[in-house]
């Protein structure tokens, strides 16, 4: 097991206003048996596999802490307030908006963001099959959705509790949108990584 | 986002003896941090009660469904239980929201969810929901998403949840416990209308928080949830209707009605339930029974059609029921 200390930004990500302060990407070592500044909390969090200390303000989201701290920046920021569906991620394998999460209720769980994906389900080297779809079927046109995208395809199609027509997919992914208006080929991605993973054609 | 202090509850009493009345309670934190972020809700201390172990849905010798409050949306609309015997409900549940967010939040949040009002939601507007004695953005406002049932002349706001009408058609009980011990509260009368206060939005009182939903005994007959929307999915209703149907033969024995989208609670269409009583099972009857509803909406500048819209979404899930019953 990897484990990493980290220290929040001087400037606390909870406070600032999206677009008004420059991100804050160098996270220090936090001092080993110092204990986590006034107002912040030390948390530990396991994010694909490896386990991060870092010392939190208590408003911190976990799409911040895996931003700006964690500096894992695949998962997107889209709209901010789970409208969008760009920074879905699995919190024990089930895909939630990270938008709407507080860093500190995240320990003793598993995280996993799109660099993870692939490992999580046993792809150590290479792509997970919905990203090879997604590849495959060219489906995305800016790919800030993508990841997203990709988060909740994984997981819907792993929890095998929707059913496998078009209509009922799409209405699984319908948290995800795409302002390029992809649907169409991610469909066919999403419908192609299933097959793959279920054996299903 | 603004700051706010945190702490964790373990248990129910330290749930109840850590929250006071400018604190924030956060399970899913779907419409909490939501809110917090649009500086709607300003909680000096969030409190944590999403370990609370009130994770199980059980039977009770009675037939009831005990449903915990952090039972996710997803687990209750998935719930074999639910499935077999609340399809209704099961149907509203999986209508709203996504899928991710279905995931997060709790029985209990949804029961606790606030109005999508883009008044409410915007602190620079007045509004009698989020600062008494402002006024109400919306009367005079863009009024196209808006109540036409159990309005006043301070407030006009949707309740949102899918959930709860869904609940109000199977018939539930609100459990609540706080300091002054458990109480059960008739899943209808835990919301309340705006009157003339309406920043007071439930039958909760301070220190109290929500531990379980329990279901009636199952209703049988034929079920449906139908929501009406401007987009196919991921979007709120402007016109839902949960209905149970009974049948006897070719007339309807007893029918359950509640509908979302067009009134300030999740409205439970007693109207609706009397004109059925005893009826045959034709589109005449349901039409009759969606006049009834309607007769004492209100329309204001833009929402004229949800009396409509209304209606049609009532004798079409009356009209799913009946085939369900009869199927």
């Amino acid at each position: 097991m990897v484990s990493i200390q980290y220290s929040s930004p001087a400037s606390p990500v909870g406070h600032a206003d999206p677009g008004t302060a420059a991100p804050a990407r160098t996270a220090g070592q936090t001092a080993a048996g110092s204990a986590a500044a006034p107002g912040r909390q030390r948390i530990t969090l396991k994010v694909n596999g490896t386990e991060h200390t870092l010392d939190v303000e208590p408003n911190v989201i976990l799409l911040d802490a895996l931003r700006e701290i964690l500096g894992l920046h695949g998962t997107k920021k889209g709209c901010d307030h789970g409208q969008c569906g760009a920074c879905t991620v699995h919190i024990n394998g089930r895909s939630m908006n990270s938008c709407l999460l507080l860093a500190v209720m995240q320990q003793n769980v598993e995280i996993t963001t799109i660099e993870g994906l692939a490992q999580s389900a046993g792809f150590e080297q290479g792509q997970h099959p919905v990203q090879q779809a997604f590849l495959e079927h060219d489906a995305y046109q800016c790919g800030y959705c993508t990841a997203g995208q990709m988060m909740t395809a994984a997981a819907v199609i792993n929890e095998g509790n929707v059913e496998g027509d078009d209509v009922s997919l799409r209405e699984a992914m319908s948290g995800n949108i795409c302002r390029c208006g992809a649907y169409k080929n991610i469909l066919e991605a999403v419908q192609s990584a299933r097959a793959r993973m279920t054996g299903e054609g | 986002m603004r700051g706010f202090e945190f702490e964790q509850a373990d248990d129910v009493q330290q749930a109840i003896n850590r929250h006071g009345s400018s604190d924030a309670l956060i399970a899913g934190g779907t419409t909490l941090l939501d809110l917090v972020k649009l500086d709607v809700m300003q909680p000096e201390k969030v409190v944590d009660v999403s370990r609370l172990p009130l994770k199980r849905i059980e039977t009770l010798e009675d037939g009831r469904l005990k449903v915990g409050a952090l039972v996710s949306n997803t687990e209750l609309a998935k719930h074999e239980i639910v499935m077999r015997d609340y399809p209704v409900l099961s149907e509203a549940l999986l209508s709203g929201a996504s899928t991710g967010l279905r995931n997060m939040a709790s029985t209990g949040g949804n029961v606790m969810q606030r109005t999508r009002c883009p008044y409410f939601r915007d602190p620079a507007m007045p509004c009698n929901k989020r600062e008494p004695g402002t006024g109400c953005s919306a009367i005079e406002g863009i009024n196209r998403n808006h109540a036409v049932l159990g309005t006043s002349e301070h407030c006009i706001a949707t309740h949102p949840s899918d959930m709860c009408v869904g609940m109000v058609a199977a018939g539930a009980t609100v459990v609540v416990e706080g300091s002054q011990g458990v109480r059960e509260i008739p899943f209808e009368e835990y919301h309340l209308l705006p009157g003339e206060t309406p920043e007071q939005e439930h039958d909760l009182l301070a220190g109290e928080l929500i531990t379980h939903v329990i279901l009636d005994p199952p209703r049988g007959g034929g079920q449906s949830y139908l929501k009406l929307r401007d987009r196919a999915s991921y979007e709120f209703a402007l016109a839902s209707c949960a209905a149970i149907v009974n049948l006897e033969g070719d007339r309807i024995s007893e029918a359950r009605v509640a509908m979302g989208g067009v009134a300030t609670k999740p409205w439970r269409a007693t109207a609706a339930e009397e004109a059925l009583k005893g009826q045959p099972a034709t589109r005449e009857t349901f039409e009759r029974a969606a006049e009834a509803v309607m007769q004492d909406a209100v329309a204001y500048s833009h929402n004229g059609y949800k009396i409509t819209l209304g209606k049609q979404a009532i004798v079409r899930a009356l009209r799913d029921a009946t085939a369900a019953a009869r199927a």
